[in-house]
């Protein structure tokens, strides 16, 4: 069984913890057979909401998902730039229903 | 320095004609907006000190780009130094590396070009878009978009620091779309160009009706644009705004009163403006028709929402009075409108068309099933023409409650002033 573990935090405290304990817990869980994939997130701002409506893709600025709207799924992606994050994202089959969130990675500085 | 020294001035005429083409292409260079603002500032700075001395060179514009990049590779190994850790030094090899490409002129032109779709990328918050494209494309100051828009220059340059984050951290690519997106992002382009002009020639709040600078900066933009790609609904959209251009002086009294095109004194509109804008609309339909550039053979781009707009700014600009206008022509020109941009808006418009052509009660019928569906209740323009219906028919009861409720919704001094003008005259 897989479970996903979601991290929350509020805006100021972002970089509250730092990165290296962040990498090194991650590394530990990898040694012990115990991760899939982790990865922290560019903030909120660096967000950008994708649907597909009548087969055309609209995009907006910013995480705007419906409040009645609830995290279905994820797909973690291999793209050269957000455009073609875009590409590839429009044509996850929920993005007909709900919205897909494009976020980018933050690579951890594990300094 | 002397201001009246004459590299000085040179430097400051290359300033003003390709500060914009430098920093477009020191941004592909660089890879990052603000490492090419300081490079090109350092440019400029290093151009004061060795034109004088050295001549001015053949190619100002490869000079003025070939040391703002160097300045910004200088940087950015400085910064390596002191932090050796950092992508700088990475950063500072990978813009040192001899691109010579860089300097050949097909790919400086689709610079600004890539410029333009890169701010109105619709990643990019709708007022993120606009402000950007003022501030890198046209070179406008926070202070004076700030201005123009009424909002403080605080919170502008927070969007514009925002949008520049956003590029750089969601990384937002410098390019031009592929053919596949491009008509879409054109989209974009223009609904950014047409709100800068709107903003500027029909201020939505405010006293001053006309904000002209904002309009002119809109049709150079549009001109710029046709020039780099010469689609149809760029073409279009640059002869509408000429055409609405073509009637300002006629917009507005000596007092700053409204005046509606109906009782608009035409010999002052600007003929020379006409003839362009009629030209450019006749240019936009014909190659709406023929195969669009890179298009598959056969394949035809229809004609869009600009172009038509354009045409129908065409019929009026051309009609000697309000009376003799081809009031038939105009409403076809709606239901081609409605057919490719179906919106209450465009409806209400051909309602007034065909109250022109068929008499004030048919355009009311009209009018009233529009606002019987609850679309535009809260449109004042919906309600002001209704008003002016009513008038015209004698129903003054109901032009009376029209007019209140468009002198409710609006926000704008003038148009104000113009209601408040209305209803004096109903009498009772």
């Amino acid at each position: 069984m897989k479970y996903l573990c979601l991290v929350y935090l509020e805006d100021e405290k972002l970089r509250a913890v730092p990165d290296r304990e962040c990498a090194a817990c991650g590394d530990g869980f990898r040694k012990s057979g115990l991760l899939v994939a982790a990865e922290a997130l560019q903030p909120v701002e660096t967000a950008t909401t994708l649907r597909v409506r009548n087969g055309r893709v609209s995009i907006t600025d910013g995480p705007f998902a419906e409040t009645k709207e609830q995290l279905a799924g994820f797909y973690l992606i291999e793209a050269r730039d957000l455009n073609d994050a875009i590409q590839t994202a429009s044509k996850i089959p929920p993005a007909r229903e709900g919205s897909v969130e494009i976020r980018p990675i933050r690579e951890l500085d594990p300094r | 320095m002397v201001v009246t020294d004459p590299v000085h001035e040179t430097v400051n005429a290359v300033y003003l004609s390709d500060s914009r083409r430098v920093l477009a292409t020191l941004i592909r260079l660089l890879g990052d907006f603000d490492a090419a603002e300081e490079a090109l500032h350092d440019a400029f700075r290093a151009a004061l000190e060795q034109w004088p001395r050295d001549g001015v060179p053949a190619n100002p514009r490869a000079w003025l780009v070939s040391a703002g990049r160097f300045k910004a590779i200088d940087a950015m190994r400085r910064r390596a130094r002191f932090d050796p850790l950092d992508e700088a030094g990475a950063a500072a090899e990978i813009a040192a590396v001899d691109a010579p490409a860089w300097a050949d002129a097909e790919s400086i032109e689709d610079d600004r070009l890539r410029l333009i779709f890169t701010c109105c990328h619709p990643a990019l918050a709708p007022d993120a878009q606009v402000a950007l494209t003022l501030r890198e494309v046209c070179g406008l100051t926070t202070e004076e978009i700030a201005q123009a828009f009424l909002t403080p220059a605080p919170t502008l340059a927070q969007r514009i620091v925002r949008a520049k984050a956003k590029i750089r951290d969601a990384r937002i690519p410098y390019q031009v779309p592929a053919h596949a997106e491009l008509a879409e992002r054109l989209d974009a382009v223009l609904r950014v160009i047409y709100l800068v002009f709107n903003e500027g020639y029909a201020a939505s709040s405010g006293a001053v009706l006309t904000r002209h600078d904002l309009s002119s900066e809109a049709i150079r933009l549009g001109r710029l644009l046709v020039e780099l790609l010469p689609e149809p609904e760029a073409v279009g959209l640059l002869a509408l705004m000429i055409l609405h251009e073509s009637r300002r002086a006629a917009r507005t009294s000596s007092d700053g009163e409204l005046i509606l095109l109906d009782d608009q004194d035409r010999s002052l509109w600007d003929r020379g403006q006409i003839e362009e804008g009629a030209r450019l609309v006749e240019q936009a339909l014909s190659s709406g028709t023929a195969p669009a550039r890179g298009s598959a053979a056969g394949e035809r781009r229809r004609v869009g929402p600009y172009a038509i707009q354009a045409a129908i700014a065409a019929v009026h600009a051309e009609a000697p009075s309000s009376d003799a206008t081809d009031w038939a022509e105009i409403v076809g020109l709606y239901d081609a409108l409605a057919r490719v941009d179906a919106s209450p808006v465009i409806e209400l418009n051909r309602a007034v068309g065909v109250a022109m052509r068929d008499g004030p009660a048919a355009g009311l019928m009209l009018i009233d099933v529009i606002l019987a569906r609850g679309d535009l209740l809260d449109y004042r323009l919906a309600h002001a023409a209704r008003a002016e219906l009513c008038r015209r028919l004698g129903r003054t009861a109901d032009a009376r409650a029209s007019y209140e409720r468009a002198l409710a919704l609006t926000r704008q001094g003038p148009e104000r002033r113009f209601l408040e003008r209305r209803l004096g005259e109903l009498g009772n």
